[in-house]
């Protein structure tokens, strides 16, 4: 099956990014195509590679990193809502003259209409949230 | 597979508050660019987004109702309430704003596309769907 994933809430804040995290590896691993994962609200803090958690947990932003390595992912962040939160990637820096980027590798930043288009591509858009 | 797709926007929180509903107005602007089959279903907290003459102009915040009565000019066919989720709320459906949408091509008018609905139609509406969004 083509799944589409959209995650909606910030790492360790909500257990929509854990679950959607290993929604993802599992249907990964019985080889299903997940076409897209796209980060909303305040999802799009999942994609800052500034993160740094305590020694003894888990690594959420390096978790999806590997991840995407490993099964060439598409990790979307939305543009309007990662400009609202301070998520920034090279392009936005010099769009928005910013001092500094602080984007996790295999991540992109794009519009909603990556979103629009997942939903339309696959099978199930599958969304993770409050 | 065809790539007009049913789609029902499903909205369930108050319209401040929360970054919720204004981020998922955002997504049904964007979206109309794709010309799929658009709903939109409100539940829970979410009917006060269409409950008319909110003022914001003591809390610092931008009033985006105004956006929701152009949502018939985005390709938006229906908004559905939730009636269970009005009375919950003491409220009726003469508490809800009137959005008007019009077919450029074929010139048909409907003066308002909010429509509110018993519990049988949200489970039918929901499962006649292919994509929910659910904010």
């Amino acid at each position: 099956m083509k799944l589409a994933v959209q995650v909606n809430e910030g790492p360790y804040q909500h257990q929509a990014t854990d679950s959607a995290y290993h929604f993802t590896k599992a249907a990964l691993e019985k080889g299903h195509e997940v076409f897209r994962v796209f980060f909303y609200h305040d999802g799009v803090l999942n994609g800052t590679r500034l993160t740094t958690p305590p020694q003894d947990d888990r690594n959420i932003v390096n978790r999806w990193v590997e991840l995407a390595e490993k099964y060439d992912l598409d990790l979307v962040l939305c543009v309007a809502a990662a400009q609202r939160r301070g998520l920034v990637d090279d392009g936005e820096a010099e769009r928005n003259k910013k001092d500094a980027t602080n984007i996790a590798p295999k991540f992109r930043i794009s519009g909603l209409g990556q979103l629009i288009e997942a939903a339309i591509q696959a099978d199930r858009l599958v969304v993770f949230g409050d | 597979m065809s790539d007009i797709k049913k789609f029902m926007y499903l909205n369930r929180r108050a319209p401040y508050g929360t970054i919720y509903a204004w981020e998922s107005l955002e997504v049904v602007l964007i979206g109309a660019a794709f010309d799929q089959e658009v709903s939109l279903m409100f539940m829970d907290d979410g009917v006060f987004q269409l409950v008319k003459g909110s003022d914001t102009s003591e809390s610092d915040m931008k009033n985006f109702m105004p956006t929701y009565r152009t949502l018939g000019d985005y390709g938006v066919r229906h908004l559905y309430v939730d009636k269970a989720s009005l009375e919950a709320r003491g409220l009726t459906a003469d508490d809800l704003i009137e959005v008007a949408w019009e077919d450029f091509e074929t010139e048909e008018e409907v003066d308002n596309i909010v429509e509110a609905v018993d519990a049988d139609q949200v489970v039918q509406l929901m499962a006649e769907s292919e994509v929910v969004f659910s904010f």
